[in-house]
């Protein structure tokens, strides 16, 4: 709690104990008044002072103003009538206080909770001089500049490893709780932990275009794109008080002057205390409160998840998609081709991917490098000679004394034998030991782990079409397709029919739902922004998919579309939820009291009630189920 | 041109009169009030003052919320 806070508690507290002892002291007359004035005046006396101001500034319509009438008016009509009953006056400035003192609290510890769960700004970094580690502020650390990042310490600056190895903690970017480990060369991002060895880095961009500025920036603004519910409902707040206040002053003079030329009593009392009732619930702000805050929390829990939307609109969007559309290379797929088998093999697995490693190891070719990698050890060359790259075919080289010829079918032909046929999609690699088939290796852009899970998560999540564009053949996307479960395919294309096809999709779905594309945010930028949401995989360490798309997956784990789509269904919900509960509450008050039912505690404690329910309903936003 | 304040606003309805007022302030193009993180986000007119601009947007906000602050 703040100053503020603590003192309008304080002022809370006082007040009740007064009220108290007054109610235990039988008084009467103006001692009564006086007496009851005291914790009136303590717990409500700077709305009386704003409503005065209000007034002389023309603001007629002001909350101050109309909790100042309403409470005023029960004052007067408590001395007119004679009844003393001044109880329900304090008491609904009372509550209307500790309603403002709730909402002031839960807003400020939501706010900071937020806060906390983005606290991946660095304070300063370190750089070396002279053998001594000095900190410094990192916007003054230049392109180039070499500092030292302690364990424990955050990664201020983007940059390369230039000495050490560690442990990441990149939970606060990626929400991914597994350590990433970095060596000397490592690319590393800002924003991340250090948690085990002293790491030297080279920086290679300034504070301000590291990726955790731009990170920051995006969190920080997102709450700024506001969404249609909260225009909504900054319109409808706009109407309902002077409507209500409209409709007050009809209660308070209508009934009477129409008793009074039927003939009959007017009451007047009755329909002043009726329309007081209706002032005391004229306050809008519990809507105007729980909006913005579940968006606020649903883009807070959505970051914490690893998951960056761009803006409260966004957030709404996302919750109408029931179109995703995937582009295949990197986000589906690894985007990488890796040795996904070997077939027909004569020797162990090893033994052939060992010599083909080997032989390959004078290629350039990226097939050449696929096969290294999958061999993971490094190469002996004294074990090569006589070695040859036949262009467009493969290689020839004589290892350990054995020739090898490793390509594709041409190159089996030339050495005379011949390859066994390979069902498989993928380019295929045969390898002849001494003129003797010994099997093929199979190479082909690999799935992801979780990808066949994603396209099952979004089915859950209510995502009704699924598509996958490629630029790949057919067969390739055909089985990919399959593989995962996509019913939509369209393969072949250029990148220029993308954009086609995604427009294509957009007139065929239905009017209202919208379609969300999935890319890599490295080249199928016109596409993101093309689509009505455009959801950037692997961002960390790429400005420009950071810049492309308005959905931005700090990792490439596909299961994180179906989390963010999840996230936005839940917020919404929470907020129409919100609306439709305080706009009903609301209106049942008014008619109640309209007729007399609801007495003026009943509506302040409906309006609080409200106001309380719909903050914590809209801090539920913030948490998220794993998966 | 466009310029982000910190602002000290107590309640989500004068935030947004607060925004509405500084929206008919001369020399501003737009503008939005971010309630939760409490920031003002002003976007000015071609070769407005920024400074005197941002003076009479405060006294505008004041004047539909006496306790609003506008950190210039």
């Amino acid at each position: 709690m703040n100053r503020k806070q603590r003192i309008m508690l304080i002022r809370i507290i006082v007040s009740m104990l007064l009220m108290a002892v007054l109610s235990a002291i039988p008084t009467s007359g103006i001692l009564r008044f006086v007496l009851y004035m005291i914790p009136y005046l303590v717990v409500g006396y700077d709305i009386l002072i704003k409503a005065i101001k209000g007034i002389a500034r023309g603001q007629m319509l002001d909350e101050c103003f109309l909790m100042a009438v309403a409470t005023g008016g029960a004052i007067a009509l408590a001395i007119y009538t004679g009844s003393g009953d001044y109880t329900e006056a304090v008491a609904v400035m009372l509550f209307y206080q500790i309603g403002e003192l709730f909402q002031s609290y839960a807003v400020g510890r939501s706010r900071k909770s937020i806060a906390a769960l983005m606290d991946i700004r660095p304070d300063h970094a370190s750089i070396e001089k002279d053998g001594q580690l000095e900190r410094v502020d990192p916007d003054e650390v230049g392109i180039g500049s070499i500092i030292v990042v302690q364990p424990g310490e955050k990664v201020p600056i983007d940059g390369i490893v230039i000495n050490g190895e560690s442990s990441l903690d990149t939970a606060a970017l990626t929400g991914e709780s597994m350590p990433r480990s970095v060596h000397e060369g490592d690319q590393i991002i800002s924003g991340s932990i250090n948690m085990t060895g002293v790491l030297r880095i080279r920086t290679t961009k300034e504070f301000g275009e590291s990726t955790v500025s731009k990170i920051l920036d995006l969190v920080e603004n997102a709450s700024s794109r506001k969404s249609r519910s909260e225009d909504f409902i900054s319109r409808f707040a706009r109407i309902y008080t002077p409507a209500v206040c409209l409709g007050a002053l009809l209660l308070a003079f209508i009934p009477p002057l129409a008793a009074i030329i039927s003939g009959s009593a007017p009451n007047w009392g009755t329909w002043i205390y009726r329309a007081l009732t209706f002032l005391v619930i004229s306050c809008p702000c519990a809507l105007v409160i729980s909006i913005p805050l579940s968006f606020f929390a649903g883009l807070g829990g959505a970051s914490r998840a690893g998951v960056l939307i761009k803006g409260s609109n966004y957030l709404e969007t996302l919750s109408k998609a029931d179109t995703v559309v995937f582009d295949k290379t990197g986000t589906l797929t690894k985007g990488r081709f890796e040795v996904n088998g070997i077939h027909h093999g004569t020797l162990s697995d090893e033994r052939i991917l060992e010599y083909a490693a080997i032989a390959e190891s004078i290629s350039t070719h990226p097939v050449a490098r696929s096969i290294q990698q999958a061999y993971g050890k490094a190469i002996d060359r004294s074990r090569i000679g006589d070695a040859k790259e036949i262009s467009g075919n493969g290689v020839m080289a004589k290892v350990d004394g054995k020739s090898i010829a490793c390509g594709n079918e041409r190159l089996m032909e030339i050495v005379g034998v011949t390859p066994i046929h390979c069902h498989s999609v993928g380019t295929v690699i045969h390898i002849a030991i001494d003129g003797e088939y010994a099997g093929h290796i199979l190479i082909s852009d690999t799935v992801k782990e979780h990808s066949k899970e994603a396209v099952e998560a979004l089915r859950k999540a209510g995502i009704k079409r699924i598509a996958m564009l490629t630029g790949d053949s057919g067969k390739v996307a055909g089985k990919v397709a399959a593989e995962l479960g996509i019913d939509t395919v369209f393969s072949e294309l250029l990148p220029a029919d993308k954009v086609g096809k995604v427009e294509e999709m957009m007139e065929a779905k239905a009017n209202g739902s919208k379609l969300a594309f999935v890319g890599d945010g490295i080249n199928d930028a016109p596409v993101l922004s093309r689509a009505d949401i455009g959801i950037a995989m692997g961002a960390m360490g790429s400005d420009a998919a950071i810049e492309a798309a308005d959905v931005v997956l700090m990792d490439d784990d596909p299961m994180k579309i179906a989390t963010a789509i999840r996230i936005s269904g839940k917020c919404l919900r929470i907020v129409y939820e919100n609306i439709v509960f305080a706009i009903g509450i609301k209106a049942a008050c008014l008619v109640l009291g309209a007729f007399g039912i609801a007495d003026m505690w009943l509506a302040i404690f409906a309006d609080v009630g409200v106001m309380i329910i719909a903050v914590l309903n809209a801090i539920r936003a913030l948490f998220i189920k794993e998966r | 041109m466009t310029s982000t304040y910190s602002i000290d606003v107590d309640c989500a309805a004068c935030a947004d009169k607060m925004e509405n007022a500084a929206r008919k302030t001369a020399g501003v193009k737009s503008c939005t009030v971010n309630f939760m993180m409490q920031r003002m986000i002003v976007e000015f007119e071609e070769g407005a003052d920024k400074d005197q601009v941002m003076k009479s947007v405060r006294k505008n906000c004041r004047r539909v919320d006496s306790d609003a602050e506008i950190f210039i």
